[in-house]
């Protein structure tokens, strides 16, 4: 080996360093952030991201609502009008593609962008 | 004449046993496209002791023999695109008087890869493919530098054996 391959190799390796840097510095700012979708019988009502702590009120024109908190960036409907409270005693969601759903209320909540799941699905 | 023959003839034997072997034994890290590239020990000591010629018709016959027996139509073009970009790098490489046996392998490890990626975005229309970059550079270099000890101690002893074949 001579001294001029020893530069190449050190010229080939901070290469693929800085290109390994760029790449998820790149991945890094060109993925969105995980947010909640309100979706009222099919209509968008509004989206929150996950990383903001807050407290949305949903109200339906006749007189039902849904309260959706989002806490440590995971959504939960902490209380309702329904009957059944489904979506009220499901578990507080935060991968993309999960969704909390009140059928009674045509409300549904459902995760966008972000992580997804590591499993695509698991049964009890 | 004869003696160049039956040593191309052998070589190119060499190289395609050679793919067989790797084609045998997968290393597997997760990432398609890392391998050691035994075949290019042989195309380095071609170029080295024959010239660019034969090292380049080797490294054809050697694709297109190991595409047909233990490969696949798109096997064949993935090799065809790092095998033709490699040499040419290594051509390069070997004109510029920069780099020993050992600089040439390793910018034909490297570009071998290189190639292997840009063919893989153009069919696949997948420009993601780029984040297997850095992975097979540092695995093209490492692989490299390996080929290029061993084909640097070949092309030592070969030319003593042999004499010069180049042209």
């Amino acid at each position: 080996m001579k001294k001029n391959d020893v530069i190449l190799i050190a010229g080939i390796l901070l290469f693929a360093l800085a290109a390994f840097g760029g790449l998820s510095w790149y991945s890094a700012a060109s993925t969105q952030k995980a947010e909640a979708v309100v979706e009222i019988d099919g209509q968008e009502q509004g989206h929150y991201p996950l990383e903001q702590d807050t407290t949305v009120d949903i109200q339906l024109v006749d007189g039902s609502y849904n309260l959706l908190e989002i806490k440590d960036g995971k959504a939960d409907i902490i209380e309702a009008s329904c009957p059944d409270k489904i979506c009220v005693n499901h578990h507080p969601v935060s991968k993309r593609g999960e969704s909390l759903v009140c059928l009674p209320n045509k409300v549904v909540v459902e995760i966008k962008n972000g992580e997804g799941m590591e499993v695509d699905g698991t049964t009890h | 004449m004869a003696k160049k023959a039956a040593y191309m003839g052998m070589l190119t034997a060499l190289a395609f046993v050679f793919s067989y072997i790797e084609s045998l034994l997968p290393i597997n890290l997760g990432i398609p496209g890392v391998k050691l590239g035994l075949a290019n020990l042989v195309v380095i000591v071609a170029l080295y002791t024959m010239g660019l010629r034969a090292a380049f018709t080797l490294s054809l016959v050697r694709i297109i023999l190991a595409g047909f027996t233990f490969g696949n139509p798109a096997s064949m073009v993935y090799s065809l695109a790092g095998g033709m970009l490699s040499l040419l790098v290594m051509v390069l490489g070997r004109k510029a008087k920069l780099f020993s046996v050992t600089g040439v392998s390793v910018l034909g490890g490297v570009f071998h890869n290189v190639g292997q990626i840009l063919v893989a975005m153009l069919v696949m229309e997948n420009a993601n493919l780029a984040y297997y970059l850095p992975v097979l550079v540092l695995s093209g270099t490492a692989a490299g530098v390996l080929i290029g000890i061993m084909a640097a101690i070949l092309v030592k002893r070969l030319k003593k054996a042999i004499g010069d074949l180049g042209y």
